[in-house]
């Protein structure tokens, strides 16, 4: 039991986040987005803001520098005229101060050629296509047995269209970056992100540097949830205009031009079909997505495939079709794929029990698997049922009438639901050094992120703990693209992934050390490439249960969570207080998505219009009453040697299902769209 | 933002001697600062008014209130007199804001706040309440949280404040300084309907400083109730204001107002007038309740607003009932 070590820091504000640098001769940018849901920009007229005291530079499409690589359309900032989505970042202005740069970009006039966007996601849209892969590398469809016959002929039959809105990351940071040209022609970046080494070889190829020429400092980061994942646009515009300026430059983006700019989760329509014999054994599982992406670059997410292994069933498909429209560019947030996929299969799960009067978690415990039923692999451990038993007893959930609609308290409704989690262990290669110095104490570096996790806390657990030395004696060095390269705070990967790397550095360290350490030191450092590829194949993966009571008021519809258990099998938990922190911030999210988040699409315009966290409503204090998360011992060898899996997204999949469960089982009213708001209920109350 | 000029008014006088060529009176700003940075509200002059000797709540001997313009929603909301005499205005304004922006905000800019309309706080797009003529996005396009009652081809905004709505309740007044001197306007008779004028969200006069609001004693119970999509920190879908009064089982005397469904704090005049004298029971209440919201005429996507405010009368009148 761990505090995060750089805890005091982050509260008496002494952290330093990407936009608080101090930069001498530092200017501003700001960014003017796009007017029009589609179309081509006739002119920028810039006269006005050129006038206005204080104004450095402008960059548009008229006078843009070129970039070396422009394959990522988000990121190939005013190489073109042409108007992909409203919002979209068509011109910037640089400036003495924060307020000029602004109100210079409210002056600049940009013409434009409109045509009507196409941005409703339907499932007959006629663009509708098969992507080559899902997120990352999966195969789009996937077909076993002869499902649609199996589906036909079972016993019981669950037929359901789910669908699920778009939802904005909003971390508490906003993206923002201080980009400083230096006088040898390399860049320098203090930028929030969720990787620094990602950012660094990602900006070098958009201005055709060596990756040897960009730094990418980034210590403390507030959040991203996946928004940070990659490099968005906003890291190029910095560099742009701090070269276009010729001084350092900060720019932030402000709330409301992050709904266009930084990533979303794609809205999702979902049929699930489900057949099974009246013992509850799936017989067959159909789960067709349809999804968006952009005209700008395709994103495919892979909502369709925990389907694909968490439960047994002989025949089975899966499948995703994509269509482009006039929006910005879907992308990760928090178990991007996993958290609608699993909406919708452990929605069907509950109607399923429903069907066949089976209580909800012993129909899952029915269903589990000692093998992943596409690929035939065995599990590298595989607690689902534990969970399940486990969170059931904690959550007293013997003895729940089954009924829906029959539990009042006054004017409310009360009723308990269940769903599963599961979520992959990924592991990346990554490199890390270790170092002895000749005062007694170690510094171990890597180029990882903490975007909030405890990563950095979890990190040096781990080097105090294979080097065999006290945490007060070793130094955590992170988030700095100058130390050996990470792979990205994503995807639950990181601490695996980046621990190895750290473990296997401090072995090495220790293989070295021998007497007194020189003054400069004695150094190892690890790559974790061979050891990854060397790795036998085992389906590693995650599980979790999810438990939720919620109280449904008959008058108005409104739904309150009472309290709610998570309970997880994630491996070996390094650090229980950062680890509990992401479980329950995980499900946290859950409650969000299950009940109030959504971003509004205009038709009309063709832009997301809650753009601020007034109304784009994530839960408050008051939304969570009583959240518990607790996890079950488990042991894996296949892993990693700390026998550790990722813990920042399991937390957040089942959850949403979980709360629609409990709307269902304490109303009898089964919202299949989500968020299960007042109005919805309202109509069937 | 646009360049604009600072200056702290010293008195009601001098704020109505600075207030001219696009000025603007600033309370707490926790409104009025957003619109500024968002471009939809762009004073050449803000007037801080915040600081007038208007701070202080006072109880009169008959049990009235009169409540400063510079009270903070907080100090409001924790007042005992108002929470022991007038606990509907106190539990309004605790059920509107965060804490943090309850410390800023003021009662005379409560009263003040504009919609929070998507359309009207997105300078890129048309609103007639921003740019008249420019025409209404939001009536084909989002509103599942604007107006069912009273709106107009114009404009379908709600006006946000919970404060308001227990002020209609209440029947407060509002005092108001203006450039011919002191006046004192009815809550029902500040905030307009948007008819074909949808710019004007109140009838004040350029200038008009509100100083004070006076509530009426009130001896009898009363209670807010707001839904909304989560527990704190969100404007009502629909709110209710309620005061009963019953005797013998029959309604002596009752006022509410509803909130989150039209231009202004809604006065339910047609309900109150069909409950006076009317059987304190639900069936009376439910009668009244949908005699008012047969006015309602909700849109494409907020016709979820009629039964809710139905119930929430129904509900909220149900349990003054039992407690008088």
């Amino acid at each position: 039991m761990t505090d995060r070590l750089e805890g005091r820091e982050k509260v008496t504000g002494a952290a330093r986040y990407a936009f608080e640098y101090p930069v001498e001769g530092v200017a501003y940018a700001a960014a003017v987005q796009a007017s029009v849901g589609k179309g081509r920009i006739e002119s920028v007229g810039a006269d006005a803001a050129l006038r206005l005291p204080g104004v450095l530079a402008v960059l548009s499409c008229e006078n843009a520098p070129e970039l070396s690589d422009t394959s990522d359309g988000e990121l190939a900032l005013f190489q073109s005229r042409t108007v992909s989505y409203r919002g979209q970042f068509v011109a910037a202005v640089v400036a003495e101060t924060l307020e000029t740069a602004r109100e210079a970009a409210r002056l600049l006039r940009v013409e434009y050629t409109e045509e009507a966007p196409d941005v409703r996601l339907r499932a007959d849209h006629p663009g509708l296509y098969k992507p080559d892969k899902v997120n990352p590398v999966f195969p789009a469809d996937t077909e076993q047995g002869e499902p649609e016959k199996a589906f036909a002929a079972s016993a019981v039959r669950v037929d359901a269209v789910y669908t699920t809105p778009a939802e904005h990351n909003n971390p508490m940071e906003p993206h923002a970056t201080i980009a400083q040209w230096n006088e040898d022609g390399t860049l320098t970046l203090h930028d929030s992100n969720q990787g620094a080494s990602t950012v660094q070889s990602t900006i070098a190829k958009v201005f055709g540097l060596e990756p040897s020429q960009v730094r990418v400092v980034s210590p403390h980061v507030g959040g991203g949830f996946g928004s940070k994942g990659t490099p968005r646009p906003n890291v190029v515009l910095a560099a742009m205009a701090a070269r276009a300026a010729g001084r350092p430059v900060k720019f932030a983006v402000p709330r409301q031009q992050m709904f266009a700019t930084t990533g979303y989760r794609t809205p999702t329509i979902q049929r699930i079909r489900l057949g099974a014999g009246q013992d509850g054994r799936l017989t067959a599982i159909l789960h067709e997505v349809v999804e968006q992406t952009s005209t700008v670059k395709e994103f495919a997410e892979q909502t369709a495939t925990p389907t694909r292994m968490l439960y047994q069933a002989p025949h089975r498909l899966t499948s995703h079709r994509v269509a482009p429209l006039d929006v910005p560019t879907p992308s990760w947030m928090r178990a991007p794929g996993e958290t609608p996929g699993m909406y919708a299969l452990e929605t069907a799960m509950d109607e399923l029990a429903v069907a066949t009067g089976i209580d909800p978690v012993e129909l899952r415990v029915r269903n589990d698997t000692d093998r992943e039923p596409e690929s035939g692999l065995p599990f590298s451990s595989r607690n689902l049922v534990a969970c399940l038993r486990e969170g059931a007893e904690r959550f007293g959930w013997a003895g729940r009438d089954p009924r829906p609609g029959v539990r009042e308290e006054g004017r409310r409704l009360v009723g308990m639901g269940v769903a599963a989690s599961t979520y992959p262990a990924y592991q990346r290669p990554n490199r890390a050094t270790a170092r002895a110095e000749p005062d007694g104490t170690f510094t171990v570096r890597i180029a990882a992120a903490d975007i909030g996790t405890g990563a950095r806390t979890a990190l040096a657990l781990l080097a105090a703990e294979t080097l065999k030395e006290d945490l007060a004696d070793i130094r955590m060095e992170i988030g700095d693209s100058s130390f050996p390269r990470a792979s990205v705070a994503g995807g639950s990967a990181g601490t695996a992934g980046w621990g190895t790397a750290v473990v296997r550095a401090c072995e090495a360290l220790r293989g070295k050390l021998n007497g007194a350490v020189p003054p400069e030191g004695v150094e190892a450092s690890a790559d974790t490439g061979e050891e990854l590829k060397a790795r036998a194949e085992y389906a590693r993966h995650a599980f979790g249960a999810q438990f939720a009571e919620v109280e449904v008021d008959a008058d108005t519809g409104e739904v309150r969570v009472r309290r709610m258990l998570g309970v997880f099998a994630a491996g070996r938990i390094i650090n229980p207080v950062t680890a509990r922190s992401q479980f329950i911030g995980g499900m946290t999210m859950g409650v969000g998505m299950a009940l109030m988040e959504q971003s509004v699409m205009d038709p009309e315009f063709g832009d997301y219009l809650n753009r601020d966290l007034a109304q784009y409503h994530v839960p408050a204090c008051a939304d969570i009453r009583d959240v518990d998360a607790a996890w079950v011992e488990e042991s894996d060898p296949h892993l990693n040697p700390m026998g550790a899996k990722g813990i920042g997204e399991i937390g957040i999949v089942g959850a949403a299902a979980a709360v629609g469960n409990a709307v269902h089982h304490a109303t009898g009213i089964r919202v299949r769209d989500l968020p299960i708001t007042p109005a919805r209920l309202l109509r069937e109350l | 933002m646009r360049p604009f000029a600072y200056e702290r008014a010293t008195s009601a006088e001098d704020a109505l001697g600075r207030h001219q060529d696009g000025a603007v009176y600033l309370g707490g700003g926790t409104n009025l600062v957003d619109l500024m940075r968002l471009g939809v509200e762009e004073p050449s002059r803000l007037v801080d008014v915040a600081r007038l000797p208007y701070d202080q709540i006072e109880l009169r001997p008959d049990g009235s209130l009169v409540i400063g313009a510079a009270v903070t929603n907080s100090a409001l909301a924790a007042d005992r007199t108002v929470r022991e005499g007038h606990s509907v205005l106190a539990q309004a304004v605790l059920a509107g804001a965060s804490g943090q922006i309850r410390n800023l905000a003021t009662v005379g800019g409560n009263l003040l706040q504009r919609t929070r309309c998507s359309y009207f706080q997105d300078t890129s797009k048309p609103c007639n309440k921003r740019t008249p003529g420019s025409g209404c996005p939001a009536r084909e396009g989002e509103h599942h949280n604007l107006a069912i009652l009273g709106h107009s081809d114009a404009c379908v905004a709600t006006h946000p404040s919970d404060m308001a709505v227990a002020l209609a309740a209440l029947d407060a007044s509002v005092r108001v300084r203006g450039r011919d001197g002191d006046r004192t306007v009815h809550i029902e008779d500040l905030h307009r309907l948007p008819g074909d004028e949808p710019r004007r969200d109140t009838t004040l006069e350029p200038g008009d400083l509100i100083t004070a609001v006076e509530v009426p004693a009130l001896g009898v119970p009363s209670r807010y109730r707001k839904v909304r999509e989560r527990a704190s920190f969100a404007f009502a879908l629909v709110s209710v204001a309620a005061v009963l009064d019953v005797g013998g089982g029959r309604v002596r005397d009752v006022r509410l107002a509803l909130g989150g469904v039209a231009h202004k704090p809604w006065r339910a005049r047609r309900a109150e007038e069909a409950l006076r004298g009317a059987e304190a029971t639900e069936e009376s209440f439910l009668r009244a309740a949908e005699a008012e919201l047969e006015a309602a005429e909700p849109l494409r996507d907020n016709a979820y607003k009629v039964p809710m405010a139905r119930n929430l009368i129904v509900r909220t009148l149900i349990e003054l009932g039992e407690e008088s």
